[in-house]
């Protein structure tokens, strides 16, 4: 019954038994121990779960692993590099992006996706680009504000000023 | 606006420090409930009621431990034997852990499956059969007290309806003399519907019993492991599971917001499973588990409101009906079962007022916890909104007047309210006045009279509220007796790097660097050297832990005292080393010198170095402190919301065009932290706002346990929020500040309602319940026979 | 949540997979994107003994404008179609309709022919290819045939594709003249299933007269629902106000919305004139520029 899967995971080669009915999140989490990939629902709703499969943002609840057969995974674990974060991990950090941290992982794993596809979007953009992840914290003003910076950063172009701004 | 007394290098109270947590938790390393892993890990699943109320015949068990993988199922007959099947809740009331022939509602627990894998948990789940005798469930709380109603709570001692409790605060008579002499009264009924905090994290936990030292820690997402430890030794004390053999770790939380308080029954069945089976038990909530085993709010208001035609109100009265579910899950302070409502006249120098509330028992899930604010306080506000602009409308005057008129002035502080409270402080004035300039309210109100010319549909709506967080006084504030202090413990390393713990417990709120803020401030110690440590209750002092806004004004304050001791102890070693007098010293943060002489001086390190290498003959060794606060009073925040929407006029779609926030919350500890607390506010003020309600029908199933139908606003929805603040400190809060975490939630429904309800005031629209959708906008004018109205005519 | 246990299969070729589904018979269920299918496992609404997924079969996959048709391999991606400026040219529909299809996670996956099979009224795709007049392929052992959209949703969750047989192709005219289409939904929040949705396309001939229409309704029918009455409405009209108005009107009175979470009957009424109209002045608008 169960199958075997051969999977790169943030670079690294992984082959394993799965039953086909493991999902890809419960195969990051727990076989192979990576936990930075959360679940927040049961219906594909929240995006705590997102990863990037071959570049493409996805939610793991929703794919088995045994579909991710022969796939390049990028997770939470892979953002950074050995020159340091990732540019939205440091935006989250300085525009303030996150709260309990619980949505986040996901949260960037969709942008990375997004700024590849749009270096430079809109606040429209970005708010659409990240509709298929619920923060409960945040607000989502501030995650708006370090996806920019990343964008930024990643275009090489001048970074914005990630101190909160107030009316007067 | 914002002044920092400390360096950037100290990173004190006013700067917008980056967060100590943010590192762990963006590169996935935060560790969470779920993440736990221990050696020989069970796996738990509950097993629920389809039906509302139903008789439990039969459970067969063996149709589940024919699954593979399957060890136990725990039924609440097998509890029994242990006396484990009932539990207290932290309302006095009590609460089935597992029913041992009734289920109350649907959803409830009613076995639990314990197996080697989550697959088999939930294949027993599955497997698991069970009989029940479907019986007429209360699911309308107007009709509990009903002759034909059955009595849904036999096992309580003298119960003889489906009332919970009755409660009153205020002055009946004079209220009820200002109504009658009152030229104008408006009334309206409201009910703020039952929701759910819905943190994305769900609850969970991992039981870890050990036979052989007889010892239990509960991994657990609790904001309160203090109390939840002092819980469970209550509970489980019986079977020499006792308090100091209960270790408490609540690790990283996936926020929380109240809905992470009560000991939920699963929390103990994992702990009965660990127990009986000796090996640690996971036990990790489904989303529609979540959102169909608690609730916040559902309060059905009559609130009424009398005054003068020009505007002087002289009176305020609500009414309450609660629906509680079938048991009072709430966690309020013990002596205030309706929590904070009681708050009742809010910003306003309203000279009377009464306030009544009537607990119903319902086949409901037990709950009315609260969903981001302050003991209920939310209910109050939202109330008092919308009555106010209510009569507002009634005698034809500007909302934004009538409140100026009726607030409390500047001068009145303290201020003490016909229902009881003395309010520390406030600047009513000063932040709506800001709100309107923000806004530019003035042209706003012409663009509205220009648009409803042409039949469109905007409205302003504003909401301009009082908080009352920071619970509590030992006097009057207890949770099952223990009385609600708070705590820190600072202990300075003796190379002036510090480590520091608390009774609270984040769940997102950035203590770990928003505490350090405080003490960098009171110490001089930079906060980047100061680790904060909560969740642990074998290492961290006892507190009562963070919710309703409390952290800061509870366990914040603490900090600042036990910091202010090391400094006075600071102060003799200083004086020791430099050889001069203590009344010589003046403290600059960071250093102690001589008056007229800076040159000579002692540093913080300097001295905690000395105070284990060369500390004065007589004094204690080391640089610790500890300080269990007990605050004097609440604090008073406040805020001046206003809200612009537009609403489509053929689908009836909302648009929130523009939001501004204007809180008061005192002293801010760290700028950027507290705006991000007011957006994450406003968005979960938006949700019930617009979005958020469970539905039940007629046989009290609910319709909506999926976040598919259950609608957390999206980035999409949420507007791009504008925020600023006025400071008016608390005058007995050590650091002035006041708590923020919660304001915006608990002000933002009534400012988005009445805007709605504003835009809607050519149907002669006067009221809507949250959450205000376009199809109940469409069936309120089908209702009133206004749909078709040509509403350009009146304006 | 875990879907019950099942047994997998991802064959290579088309051929294969029509073997497996034969094979196994009605215990198989084909995966496709799986994000209609893995919820419904999830939840155990839906318990298949034996998954057949086609993602590793190559050419399902294209989207290409071919002169004067769009054909469109039944495992495109959302994505694929709304991300496609040759298909924008066009059908800006695509973009319009895709938007508003769940989230941007969901259309990475989310495949247009499982948008069709899983034979969903809540779906949008189905009301666009409603407008558009598409032809399906089906593809069984004996070979494939085509069916009309018209013919395609036979009931609740019930459509033309018979046991054994796979979604293939989905192929759409490009009508000669001036074209404009366009799709919107109400929903209750971003990535919700339509309260009520509409799809639009026009064909005028060089005065402006309305040679054609295609018009396709979400959610408010047991099955995609085409707005016949609504179409012949617009047909040899210049589309203009009295048109539309006829168009919406009949649109409102033909549909069969029930009262859910989602708002009353009359409301639903109400939604789908005004989408109508709105869609039908933004498709002329299309076909003029």
């Amino acid at each position: 019954m169960k199958k075997e899967i051969t999977l790169k995971i943030n670079g690294e080669e992984v082959t394993a038994e799965v039953e086909p009915r493991t999902l890809l999140v419960h195969f990051i989490r727990e076989q192979v121990s990576m936990t930075g990939t959360h679940i927040g629902c049961d219906t594909s709703s929240c995006g705590a779960c997102t990863i990037l499969i071959n570049g493409k943002s996805a939610k793991s609840c929703t794919i088995l692993a045994v579909q991710a057969n022969g796939k390049e995974i990028t997770t939470v674990e892979g953002l950074a590099t050995a020159d340091g974060p990732h540019p939205l991990q440091e935006g989250f950090k300085l525009a303030h992006g996150l709260h309990c941290g619980f949505c986040t992982p996901g949260m960037m794993l969709r942008a990375v996706e997004l700024l590849d596809k749009n270096p430079d979007p809109t606040e429209e953009e970005i708010r659409w680009g990240i509709s298929g992840n619920l923060c409960r914290c945040t607000g989502y003003n501030n995650i708006v504000k370090a996806v920019q910076y990343a964008s930024a950063k990643m275009r090489g172009a001048e970074l914005p000023n990630t101190d909160p701004v107030f009316v007067e | 606006m914002i002044q920092c007394k400390t360096s950037k290098e100290i990173g004190g109270m006013g700067h917008s420090v980056r967060r100590k947590e943010d590192d762990r938790f963006v590169h996935g390393k935060g560790k969470y409930v779920d993440d736990i892993k221990l050696q020989g890990m069970l796996y738990m699943d509950i097993k629920r009621s389809p039906y509302a109320y139903a008789k439990i015949t039969n459970i067969d068990k063996d149709s589940a431990m024919a699954v593979e993988g399957v060890l136990a199922v725990v039924t609440g007959k097998d509890l029994e034997q242990y006396n484990l099947h009932w539990m207290p809740t932290l309302m006095s009331d009590t609460q089935m852990v597992l029913p041992v022939d009734t289920a109350m509602h649907q959803g409830q627990e009613v076995a639990a499956i314990i197996a080697t894998s989550r697959e088999a948990a939930r294949d027993g789940r599955e497997a698991l059969m069970v009989d029940y005798d479907i019986m007429k469930p209360v699911v309308d709380p107007f009709k509990a007290l009903d002759d034909d109603a059955p009595l849904l709570r036999p096992d309580k001692e003298g119960q003889k309806d489906n009332q919970a409790w009755h409660w009153e605060v205020g002055n009946k008579e004079a209220t009820q003399d200002a109504f009658d002499a009152a030229d104008v009264v408006v009334k309206e009924q409201m009910h703020i519907p039952r929701i759910h905090v819905a943190s994305i994290e769900t609850c969970g936990c991992v039981a870890d019993y050990d036979k052989i030292d007889n010892h239990l820690t509960m991994h657990m997402t609790t904001q309160a492991p203090h109390a939840i430890r002092t819980v469970i030794a209550l509970v489980a004390g019986h079977l020499g599971i006792t308090e100091e053999k209960v270790r408490v770790i609540a690790h990283d939380i996936g926020g929380g917001f109240g809905g992470k308080v009560p000991v939920f029954p699963g929390y103990v069945i994992a702990i009965a499973a660990s127990f009986l089976i000796g090996k640690p038990v996971k036990w990790i909530e489904d989303r529609s588990d979540n959102l169909t085993n608690s609730f916040a709010r559902d309060y059905h208001i009559t609130a009424e409101m009398a005054g003068t035609k020009d505007g002087k109100i002289l009176a305020t009265r609500m009414k309450v009906l609660a629906d509680h579910g079938y048991t009072d899950g709430a966690a309020n302070p013990s002596k205030f079962p309706t929590g904070m409502f009681s708050i009742g006249t809010g910003s306003y120098d309203y000279p009377n007022a009464f306030m009544e509330a009537d607990a119903i028992y319902t086949n409901k899930p037990p709950g009315g916890v609260a969903y981001r604010c302050s003991f209920r306080v939310t209910e109050a506000v939202h109330a008092i909104e919308r009555i106010t602009d209510r009569f507002a409308l009634e005698i034809g005057k500007d909302p934004a007047q009538l409140r100026f008129d009726n607030f409390i002035k500047k001068d009145q502080f303290p201020y003490h309210s016909p229902t009881g409270w003395e309010y520390d402080s406030g600047d009513y004035h000063a932040g709506l006045e800001l709100a309107l300039k923000t806004v530019e309210y003035d042209k706003l109100r012409e663009e509205q009279a220009e648009k409803r010319k042409n039949g469109q549909l905007m409205g302003i709506g504003l909401s301009t509220f009082t908080e009352i967080v920071g619970a509590g006084p030992s006097k009057d504030f207890d949770i099952l007796g223990i009385k609600m202090f708070d705590s820190a413990e600072i202990r300075v390393h003796p190379t002036g790097k510090a480590i520091a713990r608390f009774g609270t417990k984040s769940q997102g709120q950035g203590h770990e660097t928003t505490y350090a803020q405080i003490i960098a401030e009171e110490l001089g110690i930079p906060s980047k050297d100061i680790i904060i440590e909560e969740g642990d209750t074998d290492t961290a002092p006892y507190g009562l832990g963070t919710y309703a806004s409390r952290s800061t004004p509870t366990a914040g304050a603490a900090a600042a005292i036990a910091a202010r001791k090391l400094r006075d102890k600071a102060k003799k070693i200083a004086a020791y080393l430099l050889e001069v007098s203590e009344d010589d010293l003046e403290w600059e943060p960071g250093k102690w010198f001589v008056k007229g002489a800076p040159e000579k001086a002692k540093t913080i390190q300097e001295i905690v170095f000395a105070s284990y290498t060369n500390h004065p003959q007589g004094m204690e060794a080391g640089f610790e402190a500890t300080h269990y606060y007990d605050p004097p009073n609440l604090t008073f925040p406040s805020g001046a919301y206003i809200c612009v929407v537009d609403i489509d006029p053929d689908t009836f779609e909302i648009k929130v065009r523009r939001f501004v926030a204007i809180d008061d919350a005192g002293h801010i500890i760290n700028p950027m932290v507290a705006q991000g607390q007011v957006h994450g506010g406003l968005t979960q003020g938006l949700a019930p706002a617009m979005y958020e309600e469970i539905i039940y029908d007629e046989d009290g199933n609910a319709l909506n346990g999926t976040l598919m139908d259950y609608l957390v606003p999206t980035a999409v929805e949420s507007p791009s929020w504008e925020t600023g603040h006025t400071v008016t400190p608390s005058p007995h809060h050590p650091i002035g500040a006041k708590g923020i975490g919660e304001s915006p939630t608990v002000g933002a429904p009534p400012a988005i309602a009445n805007a709605i309800v504003d835009a809607l005031k050519p149907y002669g629209v006067t009221h809507m319940d949250i959450p205000i959708t376009p199809a109940k906008i469409f069936e309120k004018l089908k209702s009133m026979g206004v749909l078709d109205k040509d509403i350009t005519a009146e304006a | 949540m875990i879907p019950a246990s099942f047994d997998y299969s991802a064959p290579n070729t088309l051929e294969e997979a029509l073997k497996l589904l034969q094979e196994i018979g009605d215990e198989a269920k084909i995966l496709a994107g799986g994000h209609s299918l893995i919820p419904m496992m999830k939840l155990r609404f839906a318990e298949p003994e034996h998954l057949v997924d086609l993602n590793n079969i190559p050419g399902l996959s294209e989207v290409s404008m071919n002169g004067d048709t769009l054909t469109i391999g039944a495992m495109a991606r959302e994505v694929d179609v709304e991300d496609s400026e040759e298909v924008a040219k066009v059908f800006p529909i695509f973009k319009d309709a895709a938007k508003l299809i769940a989230d941007p996670q969901v259309r990475n996956f989310g495949t247009l022919g499982g948008n069709l099979a899983h034979g969903d009224a809540a779906n949008d795709q189905p009301a666009v290819m409603l407008a558009l007049n598409a032809d399906l392929e089906i593809t069984g052992l004996d070979g494939a045939r085509t069916v009309g959209i018209d013919e395609f949703f036979y009931g609740f969750y019930m459509t033309a594709i018979q046991e054994g047989e796979i979604l293939t192709k989905i192929t759409i005219p490009v009508p000669s003249g001036k074209v404009g289409n366009a799709y919107h939904k109400l929903e209750r929040k971003v990535g919700d299933y339509a309260t009520a949705g509409v799809a639009v396309q026009l064909v005028l001939d060089a005065d402006g007269t309305c040679i054609s229409a295609g018009i396709g309704l979400t959610n408010v029918n047991a099955t995609p629902l085409r707005a016949e009455r609504s179409e012949q409405a617009l047909v040899g009209t210049k589309v203009d106000d009295a048109a539309i108005e006829a168009a919406a009107q009949a649109a409102s009175e033909d549909c069969n919305p029930s009262s859910d979470l989602r708002g009353s009957e009359d409301y639903k009424r109400r939604v789908v004139k005004t989408i109508t109209k709105r869609m039908i002045a933004k498709a002329l608008e299309r076909a003029n520029a």
